[in-house]
């Protein structure tokens, strides 16, 4: 009797957190697999059995081959920014010479992190606008007008100005996580690695690399799962276009759901970006799982 | 000690890069801001200038043309999402801390499989649930789901501030007859503010800026939050761009102050987020 009073409480602590989580995460993911067989629409309940018409309808879609592209464009070009750039900014930041100005430019560096996405949509709306913006107009101001062009409205350009704009977001916060890591290796590695007279790019690559190694490869895998997901900038500002120049398998499953009105065939593109996020998801988890028992 | 004269000049050479690079993010929010007091035509002939009139009345044109419903809005899913999330979050990080068997497991498990859903994969079953639920085009569609979305790490967050809280402590408390939740309430929870304030403005920032969610859920002009209803503040104005801009800057001000205030917890989150992965 006496015991089972002891678990009344953390039964009725867990209770919200596994409704919440049953409700709105599990049960729609299988809910989502399961639509993945089905055609039906937006407004209608009844939904009609269709088999594997629609992954075989996914194997020839040009726009997801499209889209894949554009994602894979976007992972590459983060990796470079939001992991390699930033792990040498944060290692400059935490450098002894910058110490004196390096918490004023973290915070610049972070404050777009903290802004809508939906504020930096429209401001970049200006920045590339093809009349007054002040990207053009910065490039006839050092005379470099030839390069000026309707940055959005051009298919070879508008998948890199949105990716562009994403990263002058994103790479502020992790740089933050890299500053982190840093601030934790032992600071006798580097006094060392000082007496032995070694200059500052070998202490990066000797001490800082390896030592905050975690860290990266964590941040490696979070940017490369934001890059499958990317939903608010090319939906915003570019809606995917012109054409279907700058889609994305997100902007391509909401197009298809909402405007087209195929909401099986959506969810069968929510599927695919789901498996192709969880896969990196659970080497993260398993990652992070090692690291805590060394 | 004599610095040689190589490293005195990459020094200046990194240096005016850090400054760029403050220059290529800094400019744009200064140019929004500025541009805010702008009428159309002075943002359409000059764009770089300062405003020759400053134009205060954008702010209370975009005040009164919606920004404030959208505002308050924001307010109300904010400060519910950040309630719900602190409160259930916390409790369920108090028993995924407390007890050890296998149904924790099981429950830690479930937990952070959480973290691998999406949003953006969830969108259509979502909108089933809530369509069939009656919740869609309400504030509710917003809260509960933000709520879910941001349990897994809220709870994974406090769960390793409360996992190094003293036994003693509590096992002293119930010697004095303290009940379970007198436990959760009156030790743990205030032993573990700081990490109570970081799960405070990492959901703040999320559901204040959350987009897809806002735009999916909520049809009704008047409900809608600020990320979803910029847009429609913007296809409404059209050319008002000094109007459109104040909104933007509004919109901007309440997630900057919090991170001048806050910025030291949000750092100490950080770094217990990114041990734990």
């Amino acid at each position: 009797m006496k015991i089972k009073k002891a678990y009344i409480t953390p039964i009725l602590f867990m209770v919200p957190t596994i409704l919440f989580l049953g409700l709105f995460i599990y049960i729609p993911l299988i809910q989502n697999f399961y639509n993945s067989f089905f055609e039906f629409s937006v407004f209608s309940q009844s939904k009609e059995f269709v088999g594997f018409s629609k992954i075989k309808e996914l194997l020839v879609d040009e726009v997801v081959m499209i889209a894949l592209n554009n994602n894979v464009k976007y992972a590459i070009i983060s990796v470079l920014l939001q992991v390699f750039f930033a792990l040498v900014l944060a290692a400059v930041l935490e450098d002894k010479f910058f110490r004196r100005f390096a918490p004023a430019l973290r915070v610049i560096y972070f404050m777009p992190v903290m802004i809508s996405i939906s504020v930096i949509a429209l401001l970049f709306g200006f920045v590339y606008n093809p009349q007054i913006g002040l990207l053009n107009s910065f490039l006839e101001l050092i005379g470099l007008e030839e390069l000026a062009k309707p940055w959005l409205g051009n298919s070879t350009t508008a998948i890199y100005s949105v990716i562009a704009m994403s990263q002058w977001q994103s790479v502020g916060l992790i740089t933050m996580l890299f500053i982190v890591a840093i601030q934790k290796v032992p600071k006798e590695l580097y006094e060392a690695a000082e007496i032995d007279g070694a200059g500052k790019i070998r202490k990066f690559f000797k001490i800082t690399v390896p030592q905050v190694k975690e860290a990266t490869f964590v941040n490696l895998l979070v940017t490369v799962t934001g890059s499958i997901l990317v939903f608010n900038e090319p939906y915003i500002l570019t809606n995917g276009g012109p054409g279907n120049s700058s889609m994305t398998l997100a902007v391509h499953m909401y197009q298809t759901g909402f405007f087209k009105d195929d909401m099986g065939y959506a969810s069968t593109l929510a599927s695919l970006i789901f498996l192709l996020s969880a896969m990196f998801a659970l080497i993260q988890i398993k990652v992070s799982k090692t690291g805590k028992e060394d | 000690m004599k610095i040689p004269i190589q490293t005195k000049v990459s020094k200046n050479i990194v240096f005016l890069g850090l400054l760029a690079y403050a220059v290529i993010i800094l400019y744009p929010l200064f140019w929004m801001f500025i541009s805010s007091f702008k009428s159309y035509q002075e943002i359409y002939s000059n764009v770089w200038a300062l405003p020759t009139d400053w134009k205060f009345e954008n702010y209370s044109i975009a005040w009164s043309k919606g920004i404030s419903s959208y505002f308050f809005n924001s307010v109300h899913v904010t400060a519910l999402t950040i309630i719900l999330t602190v409160l259930i979050g916390s409790m369920a990080a108090f028993v995924l801390s407390r007890y050890k068997n296998r149904w924790i497991d099981a429950g830690l498990l479930f937990t952070i499989g959480g973290l691998m859903m999406n949003p953006q994969v969830a969108l259509i079953p979502l909108f089933e649930i809530l369509t069939v639920t009656n919740l869609i085009d309400t504030h509710w569609a917003l809260i509960l789901t933000y709520v879910a979305y941001r349990l897994p790490l809220t709870i994974i967050l406090i769960r390793a501030f409360f996992l190094s809280v003293p036994k003693e402590l509590s096992e002293s408390a119930l010697m004095d007859g303290c009940s379970e939740f007198g436990i959760y309430w009156r030790i743990y929870l205030p032993i573990s503010l700081p990490i109570v304030f970081t799960s405070v403005i990492l959901t703040a920032f999320f559901a204040w800026n959350e987009f897809l969610f806002a735009t999916v859920f909520i049809n009704s002009s008047e409900l809608k939050t600020i990320p979803s209803g910029l847009m429609v503040f913007r296809d409404a104005l059209r050319t008002d761009w000094g109007v459109l801009l104040s909104g933007m800057v509004i919109a901007t001000v309440p997630m900057i102050v919090l991170l001048i205030f806050l910025q030291k917890y949000l750092v100490r989150g950080l770094a217990e987020g990114s041990v734990k992965g």
